[in-house]
């Protein structure tokens, strides 16, 4: 069986391509989370954003030829997993109390 | 004929990518979306794959695309026909203002990357076939960088109790429930 060619000897898009798309998701992201009212979709979207943020981290991480920025992506992703279970909860909990699922109906700091 | 062909999965995930990610944003049921974002982190894997990082592609298919997105879609479930919120009904200059931000932010972002990193960004380090193999994170995990693994866990400790507090049913809300025995 022939050894599997290491993926990152083959020549793909440079760098600034990565960011490109990262830049682009990014801003889907944040379009999202402004034009939006459903906060399950405001949570979407916000995944879209931090996975964007680990998108450009990784490219980085290969430009420099150095771990760090996919060890940062790594922990990015367990901040993204934490804020689901919490993002979640409170979707959870607001709507036990009958409250409109509507983000642009949550205007005070009190329950 | 190798580089032809990274290209190709190259472009094919990177528009997947971005497809989905308007999938997201548009479709007005939260079910549909859950599904494009499915398909969003699934492609970024592959951007992930392309870039040397294989550790963080398979850990974004088992945690993103596996666990995290499960919890949304039960969630989805649970809420039913309360989960859908159709768009912003309000104003439309809210809409504008949002797209008018966003790519203010796209513009600021490739702007500022270009003007600090645009002569380097061609020239790529040389990495040896093991970057971002699992065995390499690891060992950087538990020597390197074994205060932030430490941290990651506390993280996600604390989140898991808030988690369960957040989800615990408070007198007022049993109250609640027995008014409507059929909520």
């Amino acid at each position: 069986m022939t050894p599997l060619t290491p993926l990152a000897a083959l020549s793909g898009p440079d760098v600034a391509w990565y960011l490109i798309v990262a830049a682009i998701l990014f801003s889907i992201g944040t379009l999202g989370v402004l034009v939006r009212r459903s906060p399950l979709i405001v949570l979407l979207s916000l995944e879209i954003m931090l996975n964007a943020a680990n998108l450009a981290l990784i490219s980085f991480a290969r430009l420099h030829g150095g771990h760090d920025g996919q060890i940062f992506a790594l922990a990015v992703m367990a901040v993204a997993a934490s804020e689901v279970v919490v993002g979640l909860g409170l979707i959870v909990a607001m709507s036990r109390r009958r409250l409109t699922l509507d983000v642009d109906s949550f205007r005070l700091l009190k329950g | 004929m190798g580089s032809l062909l990274v290209w190709v999965v190259w472009v094919g995930a990177a528009f997947a990518c971005l497809g989905s990610g308007v999938a997201v944003i548009s479709f007005t049921n939260p079910f549909y979306s859950a599904l494009a974002l499915i398909g969003n982190l699934g492609s970024l894997a592959v951007l992930y794959l392309l870039a040397s990082a294989e550790f963080l592609a398979a850990a974004q298919v088992l945690v993103y695309a596996g666990a995290v997105m499960v919890m949304f879609l039960f969630v989805i479930a649970y809420l039913g026909d309360a989960a859908g919120v159709p768009f912003g009904g309000g104003p439309s200059w809210v809409a504008v203002g949002a797209i008018v931000a966003s790519a203010a932010i796209l513009v600021e972002v490739v702007v500022a990357i270009g003007l600090k990193a645009g002569n380097s960004l061609s020239n790529e380090a040389d990495v040896e076939a093991a970057f971002g193999s699992p065995g390499e994170i690891g060992r950087l995990f538990l020597t390197d960088h074994l205060l932030a693994f430490e941290i990651t866990s506390i993280v996600l400790l604390i989140a898991a109790v808030g988690g369960v507090i957040l989800g615990t049913q408070t007198r007022s809300e049993r109250e609640l429930d027995a008014q409507e025995p059929t909520a």
